[in-house]
């Protein structure tokens, strides 16, 4: 079981749901990003998702988009967060996933990125803009240097993608719940009770559910049928209010013994 | 592993997020099927025939080739399709696709405006719902062709977001297509994005291609010796080369914007000045930094507004088959100078490049030699912007 996968599984075990909240590095400037970490870790989050400015953002709605293009503007880049990151790695205790778009992995370097990611902390990559059949492009590295490559499955997958994405699927099965973009939304359409346990019963592997999840209720509704959940626009927005009561309530609610 | 398809050479693929993968798999697999439609076929032969006015003509452009005193220039009148370019050949194509495979709606993104108006078009022809994405910088620039689509009945969204160009409005057509994806279709209008768009942009352009060799046989007798189009994201020039590919003896010139010159970093010169990368679903060349960010394209024709280049292009580059080279904004503006001067013909900006290239280059053949042009569109939606550029100053 990924160093992931196992953070997961034992905050299920102790009877919570994993909360994984989606940060964007570099906003607010690259310095935020320790105090950022050590103090969600101290909140008791499950892991942290750690996303990487890109000037393309398609998967991302307007939210997370502005808050990349603030990391932009302070100069973020993926090498930068990859280097302050391993900086203070020895005092992360969650696993980290990075959350970044395929350019500035080629970018990077495939090989070299799997190599310094693992060395920073990260142990899981989401690439919104990859989709499995164009993966084995970066895949082997990231098994190389013990990085689990997290396959994202949408309400728009047939069963037979379903099947495929949550088998090869590493860490976690990343379910998101609407169609589109990341984003709040107050309503949630469709059976997604039956699409999620649909998901699980493919695979062992936790099925998180994310994209449009922003409130304590909506955090314990969803837990009710997954294994947890990924909190992004909402943390990103408070984060830049510091509003940390917010996300305190937002932890918390992830913490509610749920039958 | 799985197959990979949708591939030209090294470039191409479909990176997009999983959310659309089923749709451009239903794509692919509806495409499949009319490609080879009888009824579909007919349908789209009656509607270029009857309604955009096909086939355009093959113009021996006399008074130009003695100009430039060398070979005989003959343009693709792309200029006098309906809705003025190109375009409307593809976006038809898709619209009358869609329709056939229930969809309703219809998403596009634009740059010139001249795809938002061929696509507003073909969707009040057909009746569909239309929604068209452009930056705001071409809203501005090209504020008539807003209008137009308007008129149309069409929903024109200006993207305020990163350059405000072609490539946001892409970014923007993205994220509703992949909001919307059970009742919509994204009517591409270059060929580029995931498969199977550049290859289903490229088969309906193709007809330049192939309307061009019938014609250049009827006219000469033979094959031209080099064929010029202008490059953005490239579904003119794709669609004018494709056919000739086959015949080693005509080169294909592809013509990049080289903006304000290429040695000032303000181009749109993917090929010449990128790196191979990936942005709106496709791997190709690609204008971006070291850290893999994209930058900013520049040209004075916002047709040809756009970092990257269509994977076809990028595997003919690659192969030597076609070659790419370059015209500045500066060469744009001569070249619609003197196309209007010497043939009464106002060329888009972005069809400017093409001409530009191919009167150097024939000055460089000999008086029995052929060039064919692809003028891809007509440049009344231009003119405001060569006033501008010019001054007013024809002098």
């Amino acid at each position: 079981m990924s160093q992931l996968t196992e953070a997961i599984v034992e905050a299920t075990r102790l009877g919570h749901k994993a909360f994984i909240p989606y940060i964007m590095a570099g906003d607010g400037g690259l310095d935020t990003l320790k105090p950022t970490i050590l103090k969600l870790q101290q909140l008791g989050v499950t892991a942290i998702e750690v996303g990487i400015p890109f000037t393309d953002p398609v998967a991302d709605g307007p939210t997370i988009e502005e808050a990349a293009v603030r990391a932009l503007a302070k100069g973020t880049t993926l090498r930068k967060v990859l280097e302050t990151l391993a900086s203070f790695a020895d005092e992360i205790t969650v696993p980290l996933v990075a959350m970044t778009y395929l350019n500035p992995i080629l970018a990077y370097g495939i090989d070299a990125f799997a190599k310094d990611a693992y060395e920073a902390g990260i142990r899981g990559v989401i690439i919104p803009d990859m989709p499995l059949e164009e993966s084995t492009i970066v895949h082997p590295s990231l098994k190389a240097y013990g990085v689990d490559l997290v396959q994202l499955v949408s309400l728009t997958s047939t069963p037979e993608r379903i099947e495929k994405l949550t088998k090869a699927s590493e860490g976690f099965i990343y379910a998101v719940t609407v169609n589109g973009i990341t984003g709040a939304r107050s309503t949630f359409e469709g059976d997604l009770e039956s699409h999620f346990k649909k998901i699980q019963s493919y695979t062992d592997t936790p099925v998180l559910a994310g994209f449009g999840i922003s409130t304590p209720e909506q955090v314990k509704q969803f837990g009710t049928f997954t294994s947890g959940v990924i909190v992004g626009s909402k943390i990103v927005d408070s984060l830049a209010k510091d509003d940390w009561d917010t996300i305190e309530s937002l932890v918390k609610a992830s913490k509610v013994q749920i039958l | 592993m799985t197959k990979v398809k949708g591939k030209f050479g090294r470039f191409g693929g479909q990176f997009v997020p999983e959310t659309l993968m089923t749709a451009l798999l239903e794509l692919e697999e509806a495409y499949e099927q009319y490609k080879h439609d009888e009824s579909f076929q007919q349908e789209l032969h009656y509607y270029l025939k009857n309604y955009v006015g096909r086939e355009t003509p093959l113009y021996f452009a006399e008074r130009l080739t003695e100009h430039c005193g060398g070979a005989k220039i003959y343009l693709k009148r792309e200029d006098l399709n309906h809705t003025g370019a190109h375009k409307i050949n593809n976006a038809l194509g898709q619209a009358l696709l869609a329709k056939r495979m229930g969809k309703t709606k219809i998403v596009a993104e634009t740059g010139a405006g001249q795809h938002g108006v061929a696509t507003a078009t073909a969707c009040a022809l057909l009746n569909m719902e239309c929604i068209v994405f452009m930056g705001a910088e071409d809203v501005k620039r090209q504020a008539l062709n807003v209008f137009r689509m308007e008129l149309l009945g069409t929903k024109v969204v200006a993207v305020d977001k990163g350059s405000r160009t072609l490539k946001d409005a892409v970014n923007e057509a993205l994220r509703y297509w992949a909001t919307n994806v059970e009742t919509t279709h994204y009517i591409l209008g270059s060929a580029m994005g995931p498969h199977p768009f550049p290859t289903i942009v490229r088969d309906f352009q193709r007809v330049i291609g192939d309307e061009t060799k019938k014609q250049i046989i009827g006219k000469e007798n033979r094959l031209p010796d080099a064929v010029v189009a202008c490059i953005g994201g490239g579904s003119n020039s794709i669609g004018m080369f494709y056919p000739f590919v086959e015949n080693q003896e005509v080169a294909l010139y592809g013509v990049e914007a080289a903006g304000k010159g290429f040695e000032t970093g303000k181009h749109a010169a993917a090929i010449n000045g990128g790196k191979t990368g990936v942005l709106h679903g496709a791997y190709m060349y690609l204008l971006q930094d070291d850290d893999g960010f994209v930058q900013e394209a520049h040209s004075i024709s916002a047709g040809l507004d756009y970092p990257g280049v269509g994977p076809e292009h990028c595997y003919l580059y690659e192969t030597g088959r076609a070659q790419y080279v370059m015209a500045t904004d500066e060469e744009a503006l001569a070249a619609v100078k003197l196309l209007c001067q010497t043939e009464g013909i106002l060329p888009a900006l972005e069809s400017a490049h093409a001409v530009y290239y191919a009167t150097e280059l024939a000055k460089t053949m000999n008086q029995d030699q052929i060039i064919v042009v692809c003028l891809s569109g007509r440049g009344d939606k231009d003119v405001h912007t060569i006033f501008d550029a010019l001054g007013g100053d024809l002098s």
